[in-house]
This record gives C-alpha cells, sequence and structure tokens, in this order.
C-alpha cells in the first residue's frame, strides 16, 4: 500500500515537472526571434501581427520588402489592434499594427504611423441616394432616421451596418461622425467583425448602410460627405471628414532589420504601395 | 553429501572419487537453473518498470486533459474577476446595454440571445433529429441505413464557417423575404438545427437500438401496430438516451461561434419577435475580444465565464440523466 502510494506520488511529481517544462517551452517558442544584426547583407525574420484594416498594406510592403533583402522574412497575421499592441509589449512579435491611437491604459509602447485611411460611409449600387450630410448619417446610425426616403431615396427601411465594439474602423466612424453630433450607434443595428463582411452584407443588401475602410471600396457605392467626395485627393487635402493614421508598433527604438523595414514603409517606395492600394499617404 | 563440499567451495575430482562427474553434473544444472531464474527476474524487473511507465504515461495524458480544461477555467476567471468586481455580478448578468464607452456591461441581451437561439434550434432539431433516428432504428432497410448513417455523421465534419456561409447566401436572402433584414434569430435557429442534428441523430439512435427486442415483440403480440410500438414503448424505453443526446445537442448549440456571427445580425437587443437579430455570448466574444482593452477586455472574459458555467450546468444534466438511465 505504502509503496504503491509512493510510486503514485512519484508519478504525479513527474508529471507535475513535465507539464511545467512543456509549458515553459511554449512561452519560450512564442518569444521574438532575434532581429537581424547590421553586419554585411540584411538577413533575419521579422513577424508582425495586429490591426487588420494595417494587415492588406503590411503583406504588400513585406513583400516588396521581402524582394529587395532575399535574406530577410516577414511574416505578417492580423488579429487586431488590441492584440497587436499586447503582442508587442509582451515582446512575443517585433512589430504590432494598431489602426487607432494607443490608449493611456495600455502599454507604453512606440506607434509609427505607416500610411493613413479613409472611412467611407457606403450603400448598394442600385440606391439612388449618393450624397449624405454627416448630420443625416449620424441620425441614421443613432435610428433617427429609419427609412430612405427621409434622405430622397426610396421608400424602405433603413438596414444599418455597423463595426464591432472596439474596432479601429469604428472608432474613427465615431469620432468623425456620430460624435460631433452627440449620437451614438443604436444597439438594434447589425454588427459585423471586419471590413470583408460588411462589404459583403452592404453589396448583398439593397436597404444596407456601412462603413469600411478605404481599401475595401469594391461592389459597394461609396458616399459623398458634406459634398466631398470620398477620393485619395481630398483625404490629402485635409478635406475628407472620416480620417484615421495607421501604425506600426515597437517596444523600444528599432534597429537592424526592423528599423529597415519600417523605413522602408515610410520612404517614398513604400508611400506609393500604399497609394496603389487605396490608402492614403502620410502627409509630407 | 554434496553440501559439505558446496559450502567448502568447489569440488574436486580427488575428493570425490567416482562419484565426482555425477556431482558436477548436477552442480552445473543447478547454476544453469540459477542464472534462468536471474534473468526472468530480471525480466520480470522490467517488466514492471515497463508497466509502470506506461501507467504514468496515463496518468500523465489524464491529468493533463484536466490541468488544461483547471488552466481555461482559472485564466477565464481571473482576467473576468475585475469585471465582477467593478461592474457586479448582477448588474452584468442582468444589465441590458451594452455600452464600452460608458462602461455598461450587461450581457442579459447576449444570454437572452443564445436561449432563444438554442431553444429555437432545438425545437427544429430535436424532431428532426429523433425522427431521422427511429427511421434509421426502426423502419430503414439496412442499405438505407448503410448510406443514411454515414451521410448525418459527416454534417459533424463540416467547418462551422461553411454553414455560416451557406447561412448568409442563401438562408438569410430567404429570411428576408419574410420581414426584417434576414439576419435574425430564425435563420440562426435553423443553420444550428442542421448543426445539432448528428449529435441528436447518432445518440438517440443507439439508445433506440439498446431497447431490448422483446419489448417491441411483446408489444406486437398484444395487437399493437408498428407505429404505436415505436411511440408508446420503444421511445418511452429510450427516452433518457434521448434526452441525453438532446442536452448533448444544447451544449455544441450553445457554443456555436462563427456560423452564428455571421447569420444573427449580432445587435445588443432583447429578441422580440424570431425575425429580430440578436446577439449570442461566444458572438460577443468572437466579435469583440480582438479589439479590447482594459475593463472591456475583463468584461468579455467576464462573459466567457457565465458561458463556461452555462456548458457546465448543461453538461452535468446530461451526465445526471445518462447516470440514472445506466443505473435504470
Amino acid at each position: 500500500m505504502h509503496r504503491t502510494f509512493r510510486k503514485t506520488l512519484l508519478g504525479a511529481a513527474l508529471v507535475l515537472l513535465s507539464t511545467g517544462a512543456l509549458l515553459s517551452a511554449f512561452a519560450c517558442s512564442g518569444g521574438a526571434s532575434t532581429p537581424a544584426t547590421e553586419v554585411g547583407e540584411l538577413s533575419g525574420t521579422i513577424n508582425e501581427a495586429g490591426s487588420t484594416s494595417v494587415q492588406p498594406l503590411a503583406e504588400k510592403l513585406a513583400n516588396a520588402f521581402m524582394q529587395e533583402h532575399p535574406k530577410v522574412t516577414v511574416n505578417i497575421s492580423g488579429g487586431g489592434s488590441s492584440a497587436g499592441v499586447k503582442a508587442v509589449a509582451a515582446g512575443t512579435v517585433n512589430i504590432g499594427a494598431a489602426s487607432r491611437d494607443i490608449k493611456l491604459t495600455e502599454n507604453d509602447i512606440i506607434p509609427i504611423a505607416i500610411a493613413r485611411d479613409g472611412v467611407a460611409v457606403a450603400v448598394h449600387p442600385s440606391n439612388p441616394v449618393s450624397e449624405l450630410g454627416l448630420e443625416q448619417v449620424a441620425a441614421i446610425y443613432a435610428g433617427a432616421i429609419t427609412n430612405w426616403s427621409e434622405v430622397g431615396g426610396n421608400d424602405k427601411e433603413i438596414v444599418v451596418v455597423s463595426r464591432e465594439e472596439g474596432s479601429g474602423t469604428r472608432e474613427c466612424f465615431e469620432e468623425g461622425v456620430t460624435k460631433p453630433y452627440g449620437k451614438k450607434i443604436k444597439p438594434d443595428a447589425l454588427f459585423y467583425d471586419s471590413n470583408g463582411a460588411v462589404r459583403s452584407k452592404v453589396s448583398s443588401e439593397s436597404r444596407a448602410i456601412g462603413y469600411l475602410s478605404f481599401g475595401y471600396i469594391e461592389g459597394v457605392k461609396a458616399l459623398t460627405l458634406e459634398g466631398v467626395e470620398p477620393t485619395v485627393e481630398n483625404c490629402l487635402s485635409g478635406d475628407y471628414p472620416v480620417l484615421r493614421r495607421l501604425y506600426l508598433l515597437v517596444k523600444e527604438t528599432p534597429s537592424g532589420a526592423v528599423k529597415e523595414f519600417i523605413d522602408f514603409c515610410r520612404s517614398e517606395e513604400g508611400q506609393q504601395i500604399a497609394e496603389e492600394e487605396g490608402y492614403i499617404p502620410l502627409a509630407k | 553429501m554434496g553440501e559439505t563440499h558446496l559450502a567448502e567451495g568447489p569440488p574436486s575430482f580427488s575428493d570425490l572419487g567416482g562419484q565426482g562427474a555425477e556431482v558436477v553434473l548436477s552442480i552445473r544444472v543447478a547454476r544453469a537453473r540459477l542464472r534462468l531464474m536471474r534473468v526472468r527476474a530480471r525480466r520480470l524487473q522490467l517488466r514492471y518498470v515497463t508497466d509502470w511507465g506506461w501507467k504514468q504515461l496515463i496518468v500523465l495524458s489524464s491529468i493533463s486533459a484536466f490541468l488544461i480544461l483547471l488552466l481555461i477555467a482559472v485564466f477565464t476567471v481571473r482576467e473576468g474577476l475585475p469585471a465582477f468586481a467593478k461592474v457586479g455580478l448582477w448588474r452584468l448578468l442582468s444589465g441590458t446595454a451594452w455600452d464600452v464607452a460608458e462602461s455598461e456591461f450587461g450581457i442579459l441581451p447576449m444570454i437572452l440571445g443564445s436561449i432563444f437561439v438554442t431553444l429555437g434550434a432545438l425545437v427544429m432539431g430535436v424532431p428532426l433529429g429523433v425522427g431521422c433516428a427511429v427511421f434509421l432504428a426502426e423502419v430503414a432497410p439496412r442499405r438505407a441505413r448503410d448510406l443514411l448513417r454515414p451521410a448525418i455523421e459527416l454534417l459533424v465534419g463540416i467547418p462551422s464557417v461553411v454553414y455560416g456561409l451557406v447561412g448568409m447566401l442563401v438562408l438569410v436572402p430567404l429570411v428576408g423575404k419574410l420581414g426584417g433584414s434576414g439576419d435574425s434569430v430564425l435563420a440562426a435557429s435553423i443553420v444550428l438545427s442542421v448543426m445539432v442534428l448528428p449529435t441528436i441523430t447518432t445518440i438517440s439512435e443507439d439508445s433506440i437500438r439498446a431497447v431490448p427486442q422483446a419489448y417491441r415483440e411483446g408489444s406486437l403480440a398484444l395487437g399493437a401496430t408498428h407505429w404505436q410500438t415505436v411511440w408508446r414503448v420503444v421511445l418511452p424505453a429510450a427516452r433518457s438516451g434521448i434526452v441525453a443526446s438532446i442536452i448533448l445537442g444544447m451544449g455544441r448549440a450553445i457554443g456555436e461561434t462563427m456560423a452564428m456571427i455571421m447569420v444573427i445580425g449580432n445587435s445588443i437587443i432583447i429578441p422580440t419577435s424570431p425575425l429580430s437579430p440578436a446577439r449570442t455570448l461566444t458572438g460577443t466574444l468572437a466579435l469583440e475580444l480582438k479589439y479590447a482593452a482594459g475593463l472591456h477586455w475583463n468584461a468579455l472574459f467576464a462573459t466567457g465565464a457565465v458561458l463556461f458555467v452555462f456548458i457546465l450546468v448543461l453538461n452535468s444534466l446530461a451526465l445526471i440523466v445518462h447516470r440514472r438511465a445506466v443505473a435504470r
């Protein structure tokens, strides 16, 4: 009896030890790979994670960067702005990405702007409405206007499509459209969790209104707001009312491959890529 | 006589005279036997060690499964604790507003959304699933059963995002013709009812098959029709298995996330009709977790903890029903 007990105890200790070893192995394997040192040709691996609004741009930039520096591997993944902030602070990635400003409650990290992005208000292509005032959009999202006929369209109920709480795109939309008029997005709107999902709903529902990143305008009609068309020129001039910055995030002053990549993103060539992808280049 | 010699040391031919060769032989045999016994004993020890090793391995795997569950539970509750502390359990459970900017975190609409969608799925899925099970177990010819059962089991293997996609592109526009935008409790319930079908059907069929043949024979001998036998005798006898299958299906329905997000609209309101959009507990987590920070993050984990308790209660219920069935 006594011996079996001791054996079991020994076994349990073994189990605990191996579990601990396993866990710590997990914790370590998530660690960032060492950025390359600046000796001769640039090499190494850069891991990036964060905002899905930044993701398409970051992928294009990474591909161009890897062509110039074949020995560098840049891995881009999504996860969302908050995940990007957390991952950088924890050191699990070299670079994070965020489509919103860093909050005071979050970790102190360094945001570096790589592009700007407009948020377009979009409707189904068959919708006769092609221009709205900001106050009208705010009223639609707050639930004060519920029929298209009230804003010059057909006699149809408006299906309001929004993004989930915490989304960088939503934050930008609220700052630029609803908050100035003291309105809030009504809780009985439809909520989707990505630019792509909003686009597919708005492009398939003739009564829908939604908002999405400039990079995603396709198959939907982007509305003219307050008489300003949603174009890159109007964003560059600052006339378009719903604009935001996109950031890469680093924990400390970047060096090596990470620095090179960030410099590349902000370079003439990088900004060119951003513009081709439908984003707004940084102001010079 | 050999004993004394053995005690003094190896025997020699001069001591033993004519009997020497015989004694040496017997000593050799004894030594060989001893060696064999030692080898056997060593093998035996080895067997014990391997046995012990296997046992530890199995213990390790079962403990790690338990540890993982414990880790998830501890992590969820720990991350959710600040929300329980700041918002308060009751306000969290009974609040109807979910407004991050105002730090309002009430998950009642999500709790009700989850419950309504699950009930809707059961209202449609249970008759369908149990009907399928009765057909497979009692009515279908062997060949039809061999074809149907794998087909139904295959439904489990379809990724939920595919269910969601089909629901979004086909079902939602159809439901939209009844009124509203189409993203609704009804659409979500229909998708879910198909997803819980395999769980309900396979477990129910097994429990119907487990009903002793004598019950059916007795009923038929008394003059009951096939239908009467199934309805009055077989189904009541298989009741506990069927109830367990329904509860397991319910667990699957409450936990489903991806497909729900795509067809339910995710509005934070208490649904008032089947055509009204709603939001589920899991949907809230999947939608908001990736962008959440601060108290919002904690509130989402608190939501996860509530969901955890929900599922725990459901699974315990299934276990109790099952135990009772076994006891009977």
